[in-house]
């Protein structure tokens, strides 16, 4: 099965951490990453909200180059990327929707574009949580983390297919496997607010702020997050969310690519970890006294 | 805040729906073309306004948008900020036991509401527009440009300026946008001359 790989924007910028450890944790498990020559953005999601023909178009000239690459399967760390790329394809289906698109592209796009899916979901097809735990080396043991995916990546859930839409566990499956003490997070898929942060901040400081609290509540180490915008939402975001709801936050935001290549032993700086903006002093401390201990699983 | 929210909330869930105006069945069956959603099989479960991240916000709850479009109140539907609010996560199509897909039917509203010109709140779409142009120019997203764009089309020249010392610090977003690509433009090009050559708001 080849593969082609959409990045995303965010991985050039504000989620440069999620890019490196993403790849470097792809290399460690063998699955190598070929981006799509010169793609381009997905419109995320101000060209939905704008139009869905703009939206489609946009994502089907990263799936067409993908389809001439022979590509079977697009994957991208993006859930925003992902739910755009899924459903332009899905539409695209529709003749007359095709055709509207169509008008908008230097030429047609292929009539069977590739399915796309997520990063998250290709490790989970190629290694099963054995094979994961066998290439564990420093175990995340003792490290308390609450696996937030938001709202994108199980849904809408006919064309999103991940898995229960509202209690997802792909993710608690591989950093469990990773040796972490997964909690449960009834919110887990609770929107954070997404990208009303710039025009309408309550509404993402409230919502990002519930998702804090209950983390804080749980006794947490750290969120487990697989979206470059809810990270960003609930790190950088997060002295924002924390004067809406009037509380304090000292919680952790990682990509689960970072905690899975810090059990791998790959570097911190290779993982981008320095690039979070809440540092995650307390897990970083455990995580050493783990090594120190010779890392026993 | 979170008082005022809960008051704002209250001021908010005293609009009430006008049922002596007349029933607009043409868009009504415009609004289930569009969507492809069976409006009249929704029976005011509240399922969708209970899940609703974006609830206290809205002057309209998406239940009550669901009952205006029921009953063919266009300007009812058209005219509130929630289309404009909606985070499109579909919580509400998920919950919805009658399986209408309500954040398609939230979406379509709000494309209805721009092809005739109304926009409740500008500050959305002007967020949304300093976004695409900044693909647009670079064919990748650049959110330092996306915000410089949005300050001057909103005038609101300290949005997010708290975040700035420390997205500095992380070298996370960087002043010079990442990328050079052009077949992104060009889409957006074409999309723009379309809708104004088919008289709809680009």
């Amino acid at each position: 099965m080849k593969y082609s790989y959409y990045p995303g924007c965010s991985q050039e910028g504000s989620a440069l951490d999620y890019g490196k450890s993403t790849g470097a944790v792809c290399a460690a498990l063998g699955i190598t990453l070929n981006p799509i020559p010169d793609w381009s953005c997905c419109g995320s999601t101000p060209a939905h909200a704008v139009d869905e023909e703009l939206s489609a178009a946009l994502c089907a000239r990263n799936l067409d180059i993908a389809a001439r690459e022979k590509a079977d399967l697009v994957v991208t760390p993006c859930p925003s990327c992902l739910s755009n790329l899924r459903t332009a394809r899905y539409r695209m289906r529709d003749e007359k929707f095709r055709e509207r698109v169509n008008e908008l592209l230097d030429s047609p796009a292929a009539d069977e574009l590739p399915d796309a899916t997520s990063i998250m979901q290709l490790i989970g097809r190629l290694h099963d949580a054995e094979d994961i735990s066998a290439r564990v080396v420093k175990p995340l043991k003792g490290i308390r983390l609450a696996a937030y995916y938001g709202c994108l990546m199980s849904r809408p859930a006919r064309i999103m297919e991940f898995g229960d839409p509202e209690n997802p566990t792909l993710m608690e499956t591989l950093l469990a496997a990773c040796g972490a003490e997964m909690v449960d997070f009834p919110i887990k898929t609770v929107c954070c607010g997404a990208s009303a942060g710039i025009p309408e901040r309550p509404l993402t400081a409230y919502n990002s702020g519930k998702i804090l609290e209950l983390a804080t509540k749980l006794g947490v180490d750290a969120i487990a997050v697989a979206c470059p915008l809810c990270q960003m939402n609930l790190d950088l975001r997060q002295k924002q969310a924390a004067k809406a709801m009037d509380l304090n936050f000292d919680m952790p935001v990682m990509y689960f690519t970072q905690l899975m290549g810090l059990a791998m032993n790959i570097a911190p700086e290779h993982l981008g970890i320095e690039q979070l903006c809440v540092k995650p002093a307390a897990l970083m401390s455990k995580y050493a006294a783990n090594s120190a201990n010779g890392g026993e699983k | 805040m979170q008082k005022k929210i809960v008051l704002r909330n209250g001021v908010y869930m005293m609009n009430s729906i006008d049922l002596n105006r007349s029933r607009d069945t043409a868009f009504i069956k415009e609004v289930e073309r569009i969507s492809g959603q069976d409006i009249s099989s929704c029976y005011q479960c509240g399922n969708c306004t209970a899940g609703c991240p974006a609830a206290f916000v809205y002057d309209r709850q998406v239940s009550q948008i669901m009952r205006a479009v029921q009953l063919g109140l266009k300007e009812q539907a058209l005219g509130c900020n929630s289309i404009w609010y909606c985070l499109s996560c579909s919580m509400c199509s998920l919950r919805c036991p009658n399986m209408i897909d309500v954040a398609l039917v939230m979406e379509t509203l709000r494309h209805m509401a721009r092809h005739e010109g109304l926009v409740t709140v500008p500050k959305m779409e002007k967020f949304w527009f300093s976004f695409m142009d900044t693909v647009r120019a670079f064919g990748r997203t650049y959110e330092v440009g996306t915000m410089a764009l949005f300050m001057m089309r909103s005038l609101k020249f300290t949005t997010d300026l708290d975040l700035a010392p420390a997205a500095l610090k992380l070298r996370k977003l960087p002043f010079i946008p990442h990328s050079a690509q052009a077949a992104a433009g060009k889409i957006i090009e074409r999309y723009r001359k379309r809708a104004k050559e088919e008289g709809v708001r680009p």
